[in-house]
């Protein structure tokens, strides 16, 4: 600023005094001349409408995020141990991965460092992968597939993750009960449980024998904070589950709804 | 008068050029939904960066009332979602944007794959992307931690487990990310400046380079 002495006083340019060399070459932008077509101004035109996208973006998510309040549990208790630990959906299909035999245990370089490793390499060196000049998906069939087999990968195995999660949440013991008592123990649903089998494996405090407890049942948390609805308790009374066989229910219809009622009520306060 | 004070301040600190690189530039037909509507899947990067703006905005917000340790996180985490006014709405965008910003920046790198925009010669803001998504993934997973609820605690846990798998380094990473032999009092501070300091900085830095490297080479042509 101190040398630019010649005059001009209408742009300071740093570059007199410093070792930045003066660079007449200006960063133009591109010019899109060799495209066909309507180019538009970014400022202001284009960034109206980009406003309007982000607008309309913005309202559905303000109305996601006023509709579903955002989850919050109990304080970490680390000596919790029925807590069936779930990462965030997006790690879902590593966790699913490192459960396989191939990829756990002695094999566990396979699960942490080739199939990532594959994967997030392969992702990143995709350049210098495919270096061809074709641009279209169609015509590069070979990236395509391979694109599309690991994306499918990955859904995948974030599928079966979920899946094995809710099966294992509803058929866990859950959290152990606090309240140990019974609710209405004088219900018909809990003469209906003793004259079926279920008292022999969900014993006869609810407690659990060879089969989980029951004691909460009827606000026993599927995934984070859904309960379990009395369809899917009817389910598997029905169709059974792991280790409890279908049709282990004799009673009438009408009986099972008894039954069914009353293991909604055990809920825990 | 405004221009006057443009001038004043164009006269020392010369902004016209820093105006034109912004601002002063076309936008081709075939990225304009405006002309084809199929072209809404050129807006997938913007909206990724409109998400990460409403992060960082809504992040600053919960910094007033988050406090970053083993007996108060959760309590805090509980006020701030009861008492505070608008907290639930803060945290709601913080919470469900992380998943949206995800789900944004997935689809931005689909787009950029499918139309083969990343071959030359922008292989370099290739690579930055796929970095940003890195930061992405371990903003998520370091910001999972803090409510330190049982999800969030059990969560850690198991990936911290995972990243003690890793060969050799593993011991380490796992030390590291802990502060210590197990996720407690010293992870949550960790956790929480590597959250809202150590990898906003880095992403930041890459999201400069993304922006710059695609001014100066220009979005890739129409296939």
């Amino acid at each position: 600023m101190a040398h630019n002495q010649d005059g001009n006083q209408k742009q300071v340019h740093y570059v007199g005094d410093s070792r930045v060399r003066v660079n007449s070459k200006e960063m133009l932008p591109p010019d899109y001349s060799q495209f066909p077509g309507k180019t538009e101004q970014f400022f202001p035109d284009f960034l109206l409408k980009e406003w309007m996208v982000a607008a309309v973006f913005l309202v559905g998510f303000m109305t996601l995020v006023m509709a579903e309040s955002p989850p919050l549990g109990d304080i970490a208790d680390p000596t919790n141990t029925g807590f069936l630990p779930v990462p965030d959906w997006y790690f879902l299909f590593l966790y699913q991965l490192l459960k396989y035999k191939w990829a756990a245990g002695p094999f566990i370089s396979i699960g942490i460092i080739v199939v990532p490793g594959l994967l997030f390499g392969g992702l990143m060196l995709a350049p210098f992968l495919d270096t061809s000049k074709e641009r279209r998906p169609l015509k590069r069939p070979a990236t395509t597939w391979i694109a599309i087999l690991s994306l499918l990968g990955v859904i995948g195995l974030t599928w079966a993750a979920e899946a094995e999660h809710v099966i294992q949440v509803t058929s866990s013991a859950g959290t152990p009960a606090k309240d140990k008592k019974i609710v209405a123990e004088q219900d018909k649903g809990y003469e209906l449980y003793k004259k079926n089998a279920c008292i022999k494996c969900h014993g006869d405090k609810l407690q659990g024998v060879q089969g989980p407890p029951l004691l909460g049942v009827g606000d026993r948390l599927k995934g984070e904070d859904e309960k379990l609805t009395r369809k899917e308790i009817e389910h598997v009374i029905d169709n059974g589950r792991g280790a409890m066989p279908a049709g282990m229910f004799q009673g009438s219809e009408a009986d099972k709804q008894v039954l069914l009622d009353w293991l909604m009520k055990q809920k825990q306060k | 008068m405004l221009r006057a004070v443009y001038k004043w301040v164009d006269e020392r600190l010369d902004v016209t050029p820093i105006w034109r690189d912004v601002a002063d530039h076309e936008v081709p037909e075939h990225v304009n939904p405006a002309h084809h509507f199929s072209a809404f899947i050129y807006c997938f990067g913007g909206l990724t960066f409109f998400v990460v703006m409403i992060q960082i905005l809504s992040g600053m917000f919960l910094a007033m009332y988050y406090v970053p340790d083993i007996i108060n996180a959760h309590a805090s985490v509980k006020y701030l979602q009861t008492e505070v006014a608008m907290g639930t709405i803060v945290r709601g965008m913080h919470h469900w944007g992380a998943s949206v910003a995800i789900v944004m920046l997935f689809l931005h790198t689909l787009r950029v794959f499918f139309t083969g925009s990343y071959k030359n010669p922008r292989e370099f803001n290739w690579i930055v992307g796929v970095l940003i998504f890195f930061m992405m993934l371990g903003l998520g997973f370091t910001g999972y931690l803090l409510p330190w609820d049982n999800k969030a605690y059990f969560a850690t846990k198991v990936g911290i487990q995972i990243a003690e798998s890793v060969p050799f380094i593993g011991s380490y990473l796992a030390t590291f990310l802990q502060g210590g032999d197990m996720v407690g009092a010293t992870t949550i501070p960790r956790f929480y400046a590597l959250h809202v300091f150590f990898l906003p900085a880095g992403l930041l830095g890459l999201l400069a380079t993304h922006f710059i490297l695609i001014r100066r080479q220009g979005i890739s042509g129409p296939l």
